[in-house]
């Protein structure tokens, strides 16, 4: 046995959960598919005294489509999007990120919920959910709210969770089937957080575009002026220019090889989407 | 304060007397004495501790055995009689899959598990389904080629019992 001793409660329902994670006395934390959490445990890294089960709650893992917006549960693994057994409105982007998560043995627990809520500044799904404009349902002691997921991250590992607040589903508006995605990823191995992420999306009807990056040190950077070059139909040194200086403009300090890492992930996102 | 919960273990129900913070892994290893999973890193980054839980493979060594209670385990030890393990098995030991034999179980698991999902892959799309399982006695090319040895000898298997019912 690698963790220190810690209590465990298997929570019935969202309120129980709620309730059991309310405590100000000891260190409680809820735990989704435990893919971070556990070998965070196992390392006596992530102190806890409490652990809160969440995986018995079986309305967290349903997938439903209400007006043209698909609503995920919090506890959806990774596998559940790479074998498609949830609706998808993204034209397949969310099936490929789910599918190239880690490794297979950890798909089938990591939840999209979990992911999120650790907030890895690195982590596949942060990234995917702020490209596709999605909103995160946050239940807590006061009741439930909702926040754009651009929003919702703070800071590497940090989030608008209030203590005792769970993030109940998250929400994807269904994209223009006529949008292309593209997806780019510097990783030195298979599976491995990435050193550098983005996802580019193109619709050649409106000529609506969005370019996000991922791995920034922080919250995932939304590059908004040169989306707006993307849709003018700009060629590579043009884009080449605005990403720079939309990466330097963010305020986070990258070295010289981290800001040309960041422009080749960002520059491949925009080729895989069909531009260029 | 110790829990009771039951599993069902190789087919077999099992009960077991589990501390909140005792993992899978050490459950089956310690008090069940199936010592085929094994243990390298305990956080979920070796693979050598890869079983199947509900029919899919997943890392022993962080998952929580209290959390478990009523679900199916599946270890190398109850894939014995299994066609596809004896003929994963058969091309790991024609093909030089092993060395130390420290990283073998996870490799077959893991490997029965990608060859059940996706048949036909070649060895590039191996490999990298593969990734999640870390052998350090560089055995890399044999793993991948008993793998894909195995994959066209399940294949031709299913297409001559195809051929039989035809």
């Amino acid at each position: 046995m690698k963790p220190a001793p810690f209590t465990y409660h298997r929570a019935s329902s969202i309120e129980d959960a709620i309730i059991h994670l309310d405590d100000n006395d000891m260190i409680a934390r809820p735990l989704a598919g435990g893919q971070s959490l556990v070998p965070m445990l196992n390392l006596r890294l992530a102190p806890v005294n409490k652990l809160v089960d969440l995986g018995r709650i079986e309305s967290l893992r349903r997938a439903d489509e209400q007006n043209g917006r698909i609503v995920y549960g919090a506890l959806l693994p990774h596998a559940a999007f790479e074998d498609g057994r949830v609706p998808d409105g993204s034209n397949g982007l969310m099936g490929f990120v789910g599918g190239q998560i880690a490794y297979r043995a950890v798909r089938t627990r990591g939840t999209i919920g979990g992911a999120l809520c650790l907030a890895d500044p690195a982590a596949d799904w942060l990234m995917t959910v702020i490209a596709l404009e999605g909103e995160m349902v946050l239940v807590g002691p006061r009741g439930r709210r909702s926040l754009a997921a651009a929003d919702f991250v703070t800071g590497p590992y940090m989030t608008a969770l209030d203590p005792a607040e769970l993030l109940e589903s998250v929400v994807i508006p269904r994209r223009p089937t006529t949008e292309r995605w593209g997806h780019y990823k510097v990783t030195r191995k298979v599976g491995e957080y990435a050193d550098s992420m983005a996802i580019a999306l193109f619709d050649p009807e409106s000529r609506k575009a969005r370019l996000v990056v991922g791995a920034v040190d922080g919250a995932p950077l939304v590059l908004e002026k040169t989306a707006v070059e993307m849709g003018k139909g700009a060629r590579a040194e043009r884009l080449s220019a605005a990403i720079k200086h939309e990466l330097a403009e963010s305020g986070r300090s990258f070295s010289p090889a981290k800001l040309q890492l960041h422009l080749t992930a960002a520059l491949r996102a925009i080729r895989n989407a069909g531009l260029l | 304060m110790k829990t009771e919960i039951t599993l069902t273990i190789n087919g077999k129900q099992r009960k077991a007397q589990v501390e909140p913070r005792q993992s899978l892994a050490d459950l089956l290893r310690e008090e069940m004495r199936l010592t085929a999973t094994h243990l390298g890193c305990e956080h979920g980054v070796c693979g050598a501790c890869t079983i199947l839980l509900n029919g899919e493979p997943a890392r022993a060594c962080i998952a929580l055995a209290i959390t478990l209670d009523g679900s199916e385990v599946q270890t190398l030890e109850g894939l014995q009689d299994d066609a596809l393990m004896s003929i994963l098995k058969e091309s790991f030991h024609e093909k030089h899959g092993l060395q130390c034999g420290f990283c073998t179980p996870g490799m077959l698991i893991s490997s029965h598990d990608l060859l059940t999902r996706k048949p036909g892959l070649d060895e590039g799309q191996i490999r990298i389904a593969m990734s999640g399982n870390l052998c350090r006695c560089t055995g890399y090319q044999g793993i991948v080629r008993s793998i894909k040895a195995a994959a066209d000898k399940w294949a031709e298997k299913a297409a001559a019992s195809e051929g039989v019912s035809a």
